[in-house]
């Protein structure tokens, strides 16, 4: 009767416990209690937001061990953290503190420009963001055990979340319409690992727990990704950018749960206060978008 | 019979699998008059604490705490925490099942285990021997029970993982996340 930990099933079940749910991004404790109390998931710790890592310019790498520490202890909800593209120390540093999962994400500044992560070289489970199946699968194939969708961190523009979603969730269907012996040459054409792809396309979805990311700004930017078939949200800048944080959060909570239904999408909406300010992606230099950093 | 899951967050999506291979009907519960007709109802693995609050905002905790007065509940992890009387902090809780339980007992994500478990009940219940694979998931501990509330199963160093008092069932552990149906039959005979 021994126990085993740091299995397959223990790193993508902690994910499957967050389904349904939304994972805000917060700075420090006073954040990470209001996310809480709004009905938070789980919290990401971060030094800060996208759209301030937009704002300030510069290289955006791990936060300090000790700001997420004094997060940790301040919530009894699951904490997440970000390190650098390819930067296994950093994960390898985050595992030490003791985070419940690491985000290996594009919001911070890659450190290899041609590798990720082999994440199951860790106990610790990852999460990582995707714009296509391929991807996704590639980050699977590392040992991602959750991915999200990439969006367009730090605007409050919805569209390119939109467009990820639609991506990979329109991927998987046409997976599920394909011949068997079509998978391997399916599998070439999307740079992923056969056997993950014959695993999509037998489950009909991802083999792991899917959230969205990148952009949702309001209740109604939350519900439209669940409508569209994610099994949850992450929301970064786009709860403590604005007005009324604690209001804003709990709605965007209560839109995800009730996410099919429409009068309680419309009480949820009212009198939110000011949304974040947000920058239209259509409009964004290429070289500012944070979606492309990942192979 | 239709046994309902509460849908509010966590995995409820599991339950509602694992019902239907016992060709159960189902509903998913959000709002208190999704409760009406159902035969039983399981409160799936989650965050408690966000259950709580969307519970509360919706009246749906005090509905379900009419509900298990009459009819079976079954928690698993954080419906578990749910079902409690006593979590050593404030929480909104059912608390119909007197027990005082310990939440994430086992530190934190890493700590996170499986182990098969001998449970006697369960055996009996489902006629079949083997033993009960478990994935315990940032799980909570039971700390202690009342009189009237059986315990059903045990870690190798004695700490409580499954109980039972009357028709309202708890395990700190996961069956929905297995292909191992035997604990949702085992609830199954619960009901009427």
């Amino acid at each position: 009767m021994d126990a085993k930990k740091s299995t397959w099933t223990e790193k993508k079940g902690l994910a499957q416990m967050l389904k349904g749910g939304v994972i805000m991004d917060v700075v420090n404790v006073e954040h990470a209690k209001i996310a809480e109390d709004a009905g938070a998931c789980a919290v990401m710790a971060l030094e800060r937001v996208p759209a301030d890592i937009r704002a300030d310019g510069g290289v955006a790498r791990m936060s300090d061990p000790d700001m997420i520490l004094k997060i940790m202890d301040a919530v009894t909800i699951p904490v997440m953290a970000k390190c650098r593209i390819g930067h296994f120390v950093e994960a390898q540093i985050l595992e030490a503190v003791g985070v419940d999962y690491i985000d290996e994400s594009e919001v911070l500044t890659p450190a290899d420009e041609a590798n990720h992560i082999l994440k199951h070289n860790f106990n610790v489970p990852f999460v990582c963001g995707c714009r296509n199946l391929g991807e996704a699968l590639r980050r699977v194939g590392e040992g991602a055990a959750m991915i999200r969708t990439k969006g367009e961190a730090g605007t409050g523009d919805v569209v390119e979340a939109v467009r990820h979603a639609r991506t990979v969730l329109g991927d998987i269907r046409k997976l599920t319409a394909m011949a068997d012996e079509e998978l391997m040459r399916y599998s070439k054409e999307i740079g992923a690992p056969y056997e993950l792809v014959k695993e999509t396309k037998e489950l009909g979805r991802m083999p792991v727990v899917n959230f969205a990311a990148g952009g949702v700004a309001t209740p109604a930017d939350a519900a439209l990704m669940m409508q569209l078939g994610v099994d949850g949200v992450f929301v970064g800048s786009g709860i403590f950018k604005s007005g009324d944080p604690a209001k804003r959060a709990s709605a965007i909570v209560k839109a995800v749960t009730h996410y099919q239904d429409a009068s309680i999408l419309a009480e949820v909406s009212k009198n939110l206060g000011e949304a974040m300010v947000g920058r239209n992606v259509s409009q964004m230099p290429e070289a500012e978008k944070m979606a492309g950093r990942g192979w | 019979m239709k046994i309902g899951v509460l849908a509010l967050q966590g995995s409820f999506a599991e339950h509602l699998v694992a019902l239907k291979k016992l060709t159960v009907d189902t509903a998913e519960v959000r709002l208190p008059e999704h409760l009406d007709g159902l035969d039983g109802l399981i409160i799936p693995g989650g965050e408690s604490t966000t259950m709580g609050k969307l519970a509360v905002a919706y009246n749906l905790l005090d509905a379900m705490k009419t509900f298990g007065q009459r009819r079976p509940i079954w928690g698993t992890c954080a419906g578990a925490i749910l079902l409690s009387k006593d979590v050593s902090r404030d929480q909104p809780l059912l608390g119909l099942m007197d027990i005082k339980v310990r939440r994430n007992a086992f530190g934190r994500q890493v700590d996170s285990f499986e182990i098969d478990l001998d449970i006697p009940e369960l055996k009996q219940a489902t006629g079949a021997q083997e033993d009960y694979h478990a994935v315990f998931i940032r799980a909570p501990i039971i700390e202690s029970v009342g009189e009237g509330v059986k315990i059903l199963a045990s870690l190798p160093d004695g700490r409580i993982v499954a109980a039972r008092q009357g028709r309202l069932l708890a395990t700190s552990f996961h069956p929905e996340l297995t292909n191992d149906t035997r604990f949702h039959e085992y609830f199954l005979t619960l009901v009427d």
